[in-house]
Order: structure tokens, then sequence, then C-alpha cells
């Protein structure tokens, strides 16, 4: 295996878990809503994930358990911040500290115990090809999944009627609800898939990139699948250059350190969160006036009955 | 409704935190702080399983409470003056960055007594103590140089401080007994935890052509990298064979439980006093995992290390040492190396073609 095949070969596999959580994400704070809790739910869904494959043998059904558990999440933040109307960053904050909280308390029984990893793709022939055969066709499922779900999302939000409603009560939820939609409804729905995306992220770590479930093994990841929305300016295309750049500078300054490149290593592992910020800015200056994000988001509706 | 989700979720917080405990008036309390969760397979983990082996033999006369994941700062001093006004008699807080809270906290509390890891403050009623980790890393030395084809080892080092340093070096010297032309690839992953990002720098080692693995991170990530790609790997911290039963070489592991036993029989007969301990695979602070996956002559030679660092026969940095700058290091301890300078170690042997980041 070349070295740059290899890269390419990591710097997926890194994405991979950043590309699915933000596409939750995104599609939530598209309907207005704002759950900084992503970070709670993956490490939920990593611990749950992990005991269904462990208890079962199971990749498919490890990954089931990993989106029920994000989805179970979502839903109490979904209670809190539609049934109550309670501040959404606050929040998203607890639900993040009671996420760390809860997946210890799962993972507890897990801790030391191994799987086997999520089995990649293997076509005789097509995986063969040199340099681009392992690429293309030897993944695991899930990243195939992930560009799937950014397609999927992005066919969603543009090309359906459904999308354009989401969207409609993310930009403006009085106008949706006198249209007569059910703002509330259609919040749920995206915070419970964005719940679904999370807990499938935080599966992923322990079912395919390290076999095995360590409390605060997602370290962050969380974190960054929010910042990457912002950088995506909510939407789903520039999602997928997002989390594969952030993902690039990530492996390649960890080959850069092997290859004894003279610059101090903490500057390199900044380097990831340095490119996001200077993205971020060249965004903002190429932009032609206004905000692109959903306008009412983290704002609270409380329908008049 | 609203008040009953806030006071639950509160509830849990605290649970959260993992404070554990009976009452037991008559008992010598004893508290202890750490900075990760006991599950972590590490530095954490091994620490408990110290608290355990303690508590096994003095569980009669003692009991135990413990704070997990108490994040470094001013966050710990409120922890660990927790644990000092809940009656805790012998605190011992387990991080490096508890430092000056346990200082302060200790000269708040002067009837408790407080014990800190892998610190160089003291005062009356505050020890330190510490391990020898350097003696395992240069039987590792041997056992890399002996294992490798390529002559090339991969190193994942968490952050440049004087511990993890001291340890390149030792892999260094004892793989230069064996090839004096040994290279070593040295990354710096930044964090003492991230599984995923320890992963990422063993499968990059691998693919710059590394074919064993040593780290100074606490996952078992790079093991279980090392494991797939057929690769042999050095454990850290904790037995790690259940993630490579064909890859782990051997562990340098941190054994607490002999001294948690003397110190807290010390506090039960009224002897305790501070001072500063150091201790290695002498005093069984510091234990190599079993010799696996290796013929028996290299079995046999890093038997043969242990035991002569064990009788004190051997020396990890005995003199002369030679800088990266090629010029020769101060000898303070006469053969080798004094304590404070492998303390304080910052700089690398020869051999080594990297520089210390930042420096």
């Amino acid at each position: 295996m070349g070295l740059i095949e290899a890269i390419i070969l990591a710097v997926l596999a890194a994405s991979t878990p950043l590309l699915l959580a933000a596409t939750g994400e995104l599609v939530t704070e598209r309907s207005g809503v704002l759950n900084l809790g992503v970070e709670g739910m993956m490490i939920v869904g990593a611990a749950c994930g992990f005991g269904g494959a462990w208890l079962s043998g199971s990749v498919i059904i490890g990954a089931l358990c990993g989106i029920a558990a994000g989805v179970l999440m979502s839903l109490i933040f979904a209670l809190m911040t539609l049934g109550l109307a309670v501040n959404q960053v606050a929040t998203g904050l607890a639900l993040t500290i009671l996420g760390i909280g809860l997946s210890g308390l799962i993972g507890s029984r897990f801790v030391g115990e191994k799987i086997s990893l999520a089995p990649h793709l293997y076509i005789p022939g097509l995986t063969d090809i040199p340099l681009i055969g392992r690429i293309l066709f030897g993944e695991d499922a899930f990243v195939y999944l992930s560009l799937a779900l950014v397609a999927g999302v992005w066919f969603f939000l543009y090309k359906t009627r459904a999308g354009l409603i989401l969207r409609a009560a993310g930009d403006n939820h009085a106008s949706a609800h006198a249209l007569g939609y059910s703002v509330l409804r259609i919040r749920m729905f995206a915070v419970m898939f964005g719940g679904a995306c999370a807990g499938l992220a935080g599966a992923y770590l322990p079912l395919a990139y390290t076999p095995f479930f360590i409390p605060g093994m997602t370290a962050g990841r969380g974190w960054i699948a929010l910042a990457l929305v912002v950088f995506a300016s909510w939407l789903p295309g520039r999602l997928v250059i997002g989390a594969y750049l952030f993902g690039a500078v990530t492996i390649l300054q960890l080959h850069a350190q092997g290859w004894g490149v003279g610059i101090p290593s903490q500057l390199m592992s900044a380097l990831p969160y340095l490119a996001t910020v200077i993205v971020l800015v060249l965004i903002s200056r190429a932009r032609t006036g206004g905000s692109t994000a959903p306008a009412a988001l983290g704002t609270v509706f409380v329908p008049d009955r | 409704m609203k008040k009953i989700l806030i006071a639950a979720t509160a509830a849990m917080l605290v649970t959260g935190a993992g404070l554990f405990g009976a009452s037991a008036a008559d008992k010598l309390k004893v508290g202890f702080i750490y900075i990760g969760p006991v599950g972590d397979l590490g530095w954490t983990y091994q620490h408990d399983l110290g608290r355990l082996a303690m508590l096994k033999e003095l569980g009669d006369k003692v009991e135990t409470t413990f704070l997990e994941n108490v994040s470094e700062g001013p966050d710990s001093e409120r922890s660990i003056e927790q644990l000092a006004r809940a009656g805790n008699k012998l605190i011992f807080t387990t991080s490096f960055g508890y430092m000056e809270p346990t200082l302060k906290v200790a000269k708040k509390y002067p009837n408790v007594h407080f014990e800190h890891a892998t610190g160089y403050k003291r005062d009356k009623n505050m020890s330190t103590y510490s391990g020898r980790f350097y003696e395992g890393r240069y039987i590792q030395g041997i056992i890399a140089a002996k294992m490798s084809k390529s002559g090339v080892l991969g190193y994942i080092a968490s952050f440049p401080i004087p511990e993890v340093i001291s340890g390149i070096n030792a892999t260094m010297l004892g793989a230069q007994t064996i090839n004096p032309n040994i290279k070593v690839k040295i990354i710096w992953a930044n964090t003492w935890f991230d599984p995923g990002k320890e992963a990422d720098a063993a499968k990059a080692l691998i693919d710059q052509g590394a074919d064993i693995i040593m780290q100074h991170t606490d996952s078992p990530a790079a093991m279980q990298v090392a494991a797939e790609r057929g690769k042999l790997a050095f454990g850290q911290d904790s037995e790690m064979i259940k993630f490579g039963p064909k890859a782990q070489l051997t562990s340098t592991m941190n054994n607490w439980g002999p001294y948690y036993i003397e110190r807290v029989k010390a506090e039960l007969n009224g002897t305790w006093k501070s001072e500063d301990f150091w201790g290695g695979l002498k005093s069984k602070i510091v234990v190599m995992a079993p010799y696996t996956n290796m013929p028996d002559d290299v079995k046999k030679l890093a038997m043969e290390t242990e035991a002569a660092i064990t009788e004190g026969k051997l020396q990890p940095f005995k003199c002369p040492i030679v800088g990266q700058d090629g010029k020769e290091v101060e000898c303070k301890g006469g053969t080798h190396l004094d304590d404070g300078q492998v303390l304080g170690m910052n700089f690398y042997v020869k051999g080594i073609d990297e520089k210390i980041p930042g420096k």
C-alpha cells in the first residue's frame, strides 16, 4: 500500500464521524434549533453502539443501538426546549454533561472488552485497482453511508416540499405557524434526526475506528461537528469539504511530524483548528451581505393556542 | 414539572461526578482524586487498582472515597477541599496538575495528610510519590531494537515534559546497546487521551516505515492498530495484551498498590511523615507485563536486564551520556545522572534526529 493511498484512507476514516454528526446537526439547525449537545449524544451513541455490538456480535445491531441512543438523548432535549421552551444553549450544554456521565455508567461494564471492526467492502477486481481501488471500493459501510446521507439531506432540503417547510420553520417560525404548519412537530423530527446522526457518529468510533469503549473516547469530536456546520454556512455540500479538510489536516500534521518537518508539534496540533478559522474568515469576507444562518436559529417558539 | 426536571438533572450531575462512600465512624477515611474515569484502562485505572489492593489488605480499618474525572486547575482545588472537609485524613491526588491546588488545600488543613503523584512540591503534611517508568522503557528499547526489522521505532508521545522526554531517551539508550544506528520517529499527539488520534498517529508511524510502536499516551488504540497491521507494540500503564494478543511485547505497568498499603499503614500507626518517594522496578511500583511474542533469546535478555536494573547493577542513565549536540552531559550522580537531572530532563540523547517541540 502506497503512502498517499494510506494517508487518504486515514483521512476518510477520520472525517466520517465528523461528517455524520455535522449532517444531523445541520438539519436540526436548519429547523431553527441549536442543539449544543452533539458531544453528549455522540458519547452515549458510542457506549450503546459498542454495547449492542458486543452483546450481539453484530456491527449492524451496534449501529442501530447507537442511533437509538442518540434519538433518546435528543428526545430529552426536545422535551426541554420544545415542550417546556427552556433555553436551547443551556439545555444543549447540560445534555453534553449528562451524556458524558451517562455513557460512563452504561459503558462501565464494557470497559476492557473488544469487538472486531466493521468489515471493509471488497469487490474482486475493483478493490484491487492500484491507488484508487481501496479508496473508492474498499471502505467500511459508514463511509459510503455518510456520503449518501449528505446527498440525501441536500435532496430533502432543496428538492422536496417537506424540506422547504423545514427551512421555513428555521427562518421564520411565526410565518410557518401562520401557514398552518406545526413548527414544534417539524422541529422535533429535525432534533431526532440530529440525535440519530450523532448517535451513529458516536457508534462509528468503537465499531469502525478503535474497537473498544473507553469513557470520553469522542474527545471533543461533537464540538468540531458543531463548528463544521457554521464553517459550511449551513450548506450540505460545503459540509463535505469542511469535514474532509479538517480530517486531512489532522492526519497530515501527524505525518509531517514523522517526516521531521521542523515545525513545533504544538502548532501542528492546532493546524486543523487554525485552518477552520481561516476558511471561516475567507468565507465571511467573500459573502455578499447578510448571514446565512437560519434566521430563527436558537429562538424558542411557543405557539399561541 | 420544570422544577422536578431541574432537580433530577442536578441529582444526576452530582452522582455523575462519582461521589462514592459509606459512613463508619471508627474507620480511617482515605480519599483519592482521579484525573480520568476509573475505566480508562490506563493511568486512573491503575491508581484505582492500587486503591482496591489497599482496601483488600486494610479494608477492616479503612474506608475510601474517590472522585473521578476531576479536571486540573480550580475545579480540583474544590474537590480536594471537599474530601478534606468530609473527614478524610489521608488524601491522594493523582495527577501532575493537582500540585498547586493540593498545596493550597494542605496549608488550609494542617491536620490532614496529602500525597501528590508525580509532582515536586512538598509541605510538612504533603508528600510526593512517583514511579521510575524510564526503567521499563530502557528494557523496551532493548527488546524493540532486537525485534525491529526496519530499524525504525515509532513513538507516540503526549506532551514535551521531562517525564516523557526521559522515557524517549531511556528507550533509545536501551536500543542503542543492541543497534547503534537505530532510528526513532516521534509523533506528539499533544494529548494524554484521545483514542482516535492515538490510532491515527500509530497508522502514520507504520505507514512511514516503523515496525515497533510504543506510546506515552493512555489508551490501547495504538496497540490495536499495531495488531491489525501485523506489527509489534508495547502497552502503556496497564496490561493491554487483550487488544493485541499477537502484538504486545510487554507493557510498563504502574503498580501503586504496595505504596498505598505502606502509606495507609503508616497513617494508621501514626508514623506518617512527609517524604518524596520515587520507586521503580525494585519497589515494584513499576512492573513489566509478561514478555510475549518474542524469541527466547530476546526474552532472556529482557529478563536479565530487568533483574540487573532491579538489583541496582544497571542504571539506564549511566554515564557517559552524550546529548544531541554531541557534547557529554554533566554526570551529577557520579556513575549515572542524578534524580534531579532525570526529573528535569529537557534534552535528547545522541541518535535522535528530531528536535524537542518548542525548543
